[in-house]
């Protein structure tokens, strides 16, 4: 998992590489620097060499000045290294999402692939650079300081050799108790803030049954079980601060007992004693920094994780190596299909259904609520790839065809359609990147889009906000089907595309595909019957199954479904 | 960390903000007063144990210089350091674990404060806020909040004392080393301002651009689908790429100088030890100031504290603002204006005696009245609810220079179906939410069983009707808890008998358990027409007298309309109904069909009336079958 990650920090190893590099020249550097300040003392000032101490000191200095290079370049190198990285992440989940099949989709829910791609990329981003910047500090900084306090003295070393596991020991017991206590904190705070986005989007609902205070209820039940989670989290983690300090406190009083006795034996200098003080600190500082990065790590656990999934997620849809590049016509077959969501030959939404579309021909589809019409549609441009036999577009299998090819030639809109901020003429432009304006406003007008469009005091430049929301549903639906008629597509589905369009505009919607788009294949999902009943074929679909096919006026005296349907809307027409 | 990943917004009143924060920590009055004592204990006994190394180690050289063997100086002095010690780590603990307690506890406080006026807000208000605003008052801000709460201000209040407290010691062991102390914290402070506003500022350009990236982010996921119908994927893949860009120099930039500020505060620590060592050194060997080793060394180590804190300082205070102007927008809407409710006339239930007598009951009667105070002569007076709603020449706009609806009038009649048909924004949608009161109009326009609307409290109002929207909003929870809403304390067998009336139970008991199925995200593993079929169920349970239905039947196919019809019209029957629907095949069979437009009724009468009047209706009916 760790692998698949880091293997996109890509062109930016070089710095993560050299970052660590650089730290340990600044840590060499501050590892050396308690050496001479303990000359300072022992051989400056304690024997009143002024000159001694003024040379020191200036090697002291550049010493500094070494390290401050060191660390400036390790502060860029990291920066650049995290960022980078962050940068190819969210770069290859961006690619992964748009290869993507609806299957995939489906699978994670838009919601939750958004905060994988923001918040945990975040997180992951700051783990990241907190890793390459301390993950090697501290450890290097614990070998390098401890050998020098050894090399310095042995005797007075074992504080330190008593002092790390006795702290490194607590430590791990602290985060290894914590981070169950912590998983259970986060888990609590989803909770919570579900509960609050649900309050969010369905305000009215609980305004409306008035229940405000039965809300407020739940919900300070739930933010008490997050601070309850919190505090049985947190209790464990604070101990670490006062452990730290404890062993640190204890050391030096240790190095000054036995030190100081030394000293006074002779063995040792004051200014000795002064560095291993400063030892004790720095070695002790870079056992709490790697726990806390330990911490920091298991708290990004659950982003890894959940970016890694994205990243693991194979699109379910592979088009072929040299797939065919164009479509002979704008028939349509279905042979023997079975189409399943879950792949599960026991949860048909289809169920073996075989069907002959001509070149051209205008066909309805009528059904009840979950007949699985979308299912059938959704696999001609091959949104969704059937679980059995074959689904064949212009003579070909539909996996025969480069998704681009097929894809440009069947255009469907989509029953849950989205428009993306821009302007109107940017959004249409999305059917054909190069239409003229002409062509733009052809295709309004077929979908009766222009009259409102020009009402617009921008017309056609018109801003529209993110996922389209200054614009009506009727309105929307007809700028999507606009969006699909500039493809010049040799079949057009209409997945309940009108169904927020008031009868006559859709009537003349249909009228212009008669007359404009006669030789395209048009297939038609409808909740009305008016929407479909001049179709040269209605199909009437029931429970995943195509049950009946025939005209209009066939299907009446044929088809008992089409009937319950026909006079459920038409009861008190002819009154 | 991510603390730095905020802007650096600047809250407009930093201590009125703080002041407000330490106002929820009521009932904590004993344990702020030890949190604070602790850490002033604890940093006290870093700097105390500090200082006494000049005369431990001035003892050491005494002995050293007179070979004498005199330890018990030695080990006072070592003894009192060591108690020091102790003291200063298990005050520090104390501190910690208090303020945790403070803390959660205070975070919790707030939180629920957020919640809890966020409910009583006006429909208006969730009109201009969109959701990730509110929402990130839960997450960024609070979270901001408790990093200051459990960090900064312990951090604050310790590097203070610990600055206050070194520099004192160090005034007190060589005032001519402390001069030099003041030439660095002046350096160190430019040093801090340079880098700090430099990489503030990078900061700031790196929100922006990650506001970009997510927003660009969403959008295309959320689009997904239309972007893969359109096979765009290699325009979304460019554009990003821009984007991301932007996003990772802007964030390098910043992240530069916030990751070189450390080093340079350190090595300028080593340089200021550098300078005093030289300069003590000479003060010692010319005996100027009383200098001894003893206090050239201790000093020495109290310059390396000395950068420590101010370090510190100057990266909490990024987080400190931040979470201040983070509380600030939460306080914003604590202090937000609730749903204004003046009303006084309260729903109760009844019992009416067959001479028409009502008299409040304490139980379900399943009758219920309206309870009026009079105000002008104490008197009470009941009138029992019936469902009468009057429309008096109501003007609307959302905003004030744009109306709505414009001059409507109706009455409906206990038990009527009125239906409202008409294009998308024609106002149907708006004349239902101001009978359930969402928005307010002038007093007297709208009467409700004879009584002025806004006098009646808009909760007693509300129980009085229910209402199935279009976009059908479940909560998580089971199918049982999500019908039960309509009335709490429903018995099963009433969540049954209104889960079979929408025609619901069936797909219900096939659910994998039943009644008992959890539904998570908005019902997610339901389809549409499932959701509105439960969405009315929870309207039945209520009972109300009043029922609006807003394209209540939209995601129902025509077939199963007519299946749940019979179940429909047994749930209307004996209250008053208004509906909205496109389909007009729904509306069909009311009282009255009012016809919209513009935010006029311009038809109004039954189905027959209206298809013979020829008129706007009759042209969407024909259009809809095109028979002739």
């Amino acid at each position: 998992m760790f692998k698949t990650l880091l293997s996109h920090v890509g062109k930016y190893k070089k710095q993560a590489i050299l970052s660590p590099l650089a730290i340990v020249g600044e840590v060499l550097m501050e590892v050396l620097i308690p050496l001479v300040m303990s000359h300072i003392i022992d051989d400056g000032i304690r024997k009143g060499d002024v000159g001694y101490v003024a040379k020191m000191g200036a090697l002291m200095v550049a010493m500094a000045l070494c390290s401050l290079f060191f660390g400036a370049i390790a502060g860029r190198l990291s920066a650049v290294a995290a960022m980078g990285f962050a940068k190819n992440l969210r770069s290859a989940l961006f690619r992964r999402v748009q290869d993507f099949s609806f299957a995939n989709v489906d699978k994670f829910s838009t919601a939750s692939l958004t905060t994988r791609l923001t918040t945990d990329v975040t997180n992951i981003q700051n783990a990241f650079m907190m890793l390459i910047r301390g993950a090697f500090r501290s450890p290097i900084m614990l070998i390098c300081a401890t050998t020098a306090a050894i090399k310095f003295n042995l005797r007075l070393s074992t504080v330190f050799l008593c002092a790390i596991p006795a702290l490194a020991l607590s430590l791990a017991f602290i985060i290894s108790h914590a981070h169950p206590r912590f998983e259970k904190m986060l888990k609590q705070y989803d909770v919570m803030n579900a509960r609050v986005q649900e309050n969010l989007i369905g305000i009215r609902v609980v305004k409306a049954f008035a229940r405000e205070d039965y809300e407020k209820k739940r919900f300070d039940e739930s933010a008490d079980s997050v601070r309850r989670a919190q505090v049985f989290a947190e209790k464990l983690v604070i101990l670490s601060m006062p452990i730290m300090q404890l062993v640190m406190y204890a050391s030096i009083v240790a190095i000054l007992w036995f030190g100081g006795k030394m000293t006074m034996n002779g063995e040792i200098f004051t200014g000795e004693l002064n560095a291993f003080i400063s030892y004790v600190s720095q070695i002790l500082m870079a056992l709490m920094m790697l726990s806390i990065l330990f911490i920091m790590l298991v708290i990004s656990r659950a982003s890894i994780q959940r970016v890694y999934e994205v990243l693991a997620e194979e699109p379910t849809i592979c088009p072929p190596e040299n797939g065919l590049t164009d479509t002979a016509d704008g028939s349509v077959s279905f042979r023997g299909v079975s189409f399943s969501y879950f792949n599960d030959m026991n949860n048909l939404a289809l169920d073996h259904i075989d069907l002959d579309i001509r070149s051209g021909e205008t066909v309805g589809i009528i059904g009840g609520t979950g007949s699985s019409k979308t299912s059938l549609v959704q696999l001609i441009p091959r949104l969704y790839d059937a679980t059995e036999g074959e689904v064949i577009v212009g003579g070909h299998n539909v996996k025969d065809y480069t998704l681009d090819a097929l894809r440009d030639d069947v255009a469907m809109v989509l029953q849950k359609n989205v428009l993306f901020s821009g302007t109107i003429r940017d959004n249409l432009r999305w059917g054909n990147a190069n239409a003229s304006d002409e062509e733009i406003e052809e295709a309004c007008r077929a979908a009766c889009a222009h009259d409102f469009i020009m009402g617009f005091p921008d017309g056609y430049g018109t801003e529209l906000g993110q996922g389209g929301v200054n614009v009506s549903g009727g309105q929307k639906q007809r700028l999507c089907i606009a969006r699909a008629l500039l493809k010049k597509p040799k079949i057009i589905i209409l997945d309940d595309s009108t169904s927020a369009v008031d009868t006559a505009t859709d009537s003349s919607i249909r009228k212009a595909f008669r007359e404009k788009l006669a030789d395209t294949t048009t297939i038609i999902i409808a909740q009305r019957i008016s929407s479909v009943q001049d179709a040269d074929r209605i199909i009437v679909m029931d429970d995943g199954r195509i049950t009946d096919v025939g005209t209009h006026d066939e299907l009446l005296a044929t088809s008992s479904i089409y009937r319950e349907v026909y006079e459920s809307q038409q009861k008190g027409a002819d009154e | 960390m991510p603390r730095n990943q905020r802007p650096a917004a600047k809250p407009q009143n930093v201590f009125g903000t703080m002041k407000r924060i330490f106002s929820y920590m009521y009932g904590f009055k004993v344990q702020l007063v030890l949190v604070v004592t602790g850490i002033v204990l604890s940093s006290c006994a870093g700097i105390a144990g500090n200082y006494l190394l000049k005369p431990l180690i001035d003892v050491i050289e005494d002995n050293l210089k007179t070979g004498s063997r005199d330890m018990s100086k030695f080990i006072g002095i070592l003894s009192v350091m060591a108690c020091i010690y102790i003291v200063g780590a298990l005050s520090s603990f104390m501190y910690q674990r208090m303020m945790m307690k403070v803390s959660t506890t205070t975070l919790m406080r707030i939180r629920c404060d957020l919640f809890n006026k966020m409910e009583t807000l006006p429909i208006r208000y969730f009109d201009k806020h969109t959701h990730g605003e509110l929402m990130s008052l839960y997450t960024n801000d609070t979270d901001a909040i408790r990093e200051m709460l459990s960090n900064s201000v312990a951090q604050f209040i310790s590097s203070a004392i610990t600055i206050v407290g070194v520099f004192v010691f160090m005034l007190m062991l060589s005032w001519i080393l402390t001069i030099i102390v003041i030439v660095m914290l002046f350096l160190i402070i430019r040093v801090i301002g340079a880098i700090g506003s430099r990489s503030g500022k990078g900061f700031i350009a790196q929100q922006k651009a990650l506001g970009k990236v997510n927003g660009y982010i969403e959008e295309m996921i959320d689009g997904q689908k239309v972007v893969k119908v359109f096979c765009h994927e290699d325009e979304a893949n460019a554009e990003f790429d821009k984007l991301n860009e932007e996003l990772c120099s802007a964030a390098t930039r910043a992240n530069t100088f916030a990751n070189i500020l450390m080093p340079v505060m350190n090595n300028l620590s080593y340089l200021h030890y550098a300078v005093t060592a030289i300069v003590g050194g000479i003060l010692t060997v010319k005996g100027i100031g009383g200098m001894t080793v003893g206090s050239v060394v201790s000093y020495l180590q109290f310059t390396r504290t000395f950068s420590q804190p101010i370090t510190q300082v100057s990266q909490q205070l990024n987080s400190v603002l931040t979470a201040l102007a983070g509380a600030e927008r939460i306080f914003r809407v604590i202090d937000e204006e609730p749903e204004a409710d003046e009303g006084y006339v309260t729903l109760v239930n009844a019992d009416i005696a067959p001479d028409g007598t009502i008299t409040e009951a304490d139980h379900r009667t399943g009758r219920w009245a309206w309870k009026h105070p009079h105000k002008a002569d104490g008197t009470i007076t009941y009138a029992e609810v019936r469902g009468n709603v009057q429309f008096d020449d109501v003007y609307f706009g959302y905003e004030p220079e744009k109306t709505v609806l414009n001059g409507i009038s109706l009455v409906a009649q206990p038990g009527q179906k009125i239906a409202f048909v008409g294009s998308t924004g024609a106002g149907k949608t708006t004349i239902t939410n101001l009978i359930n009161r969402f928005y307010d109009v002038p007093d007297g326009k709208i009467r409700y069983d004879g009584i002025n609307i806004n006098k009646i409290k808009k909760d007693d109002l509300r129980r009085s009707q229910s209402i199935v929207l279009q976009d059908t909003h479940l909560f998580t929870g089971t199918v049982m808890d999500n019908i039960r809403y309509g009335k709490l304390d429903a018995t099963d067998e009433e969540v049954y008998a209104a889960a079979k009336l929408a025609n619901a139970h069936t797909f219900i008991t096939h659910l994998e358990n039943g009644y008992d199925t959890m539904l998570t995200a908005d019902g997610a593993n339901l389809s549409q027409g499932q959701r509105q079929l439960l969405a009315i169920a929870r309207a039945a349970v209520a009972d109300p007298p009043v029922l609006i239905l807003d394209e209540a039947t939209s995601s129902i196919d025509t077939r199963t309309e007519a299946l749940i019809e019979k179940g429909m019209d047994q749930l209307m029957e004996g209250r008053t109904v208004f509906v909205i629907a496109h389909r007009l095949s729904t509306v069909r069979n009311s009282h009255a069909i009012m016809v919209l437009e513009h935010g006029k009724i311009i038809e109004r009468g039954s189905h027959r009336e209206l298809i013979a009047q020829r008129g706007k209706y009759y042209q969407l009916y024909t259009g809809m079958f095109e028979l002739s």
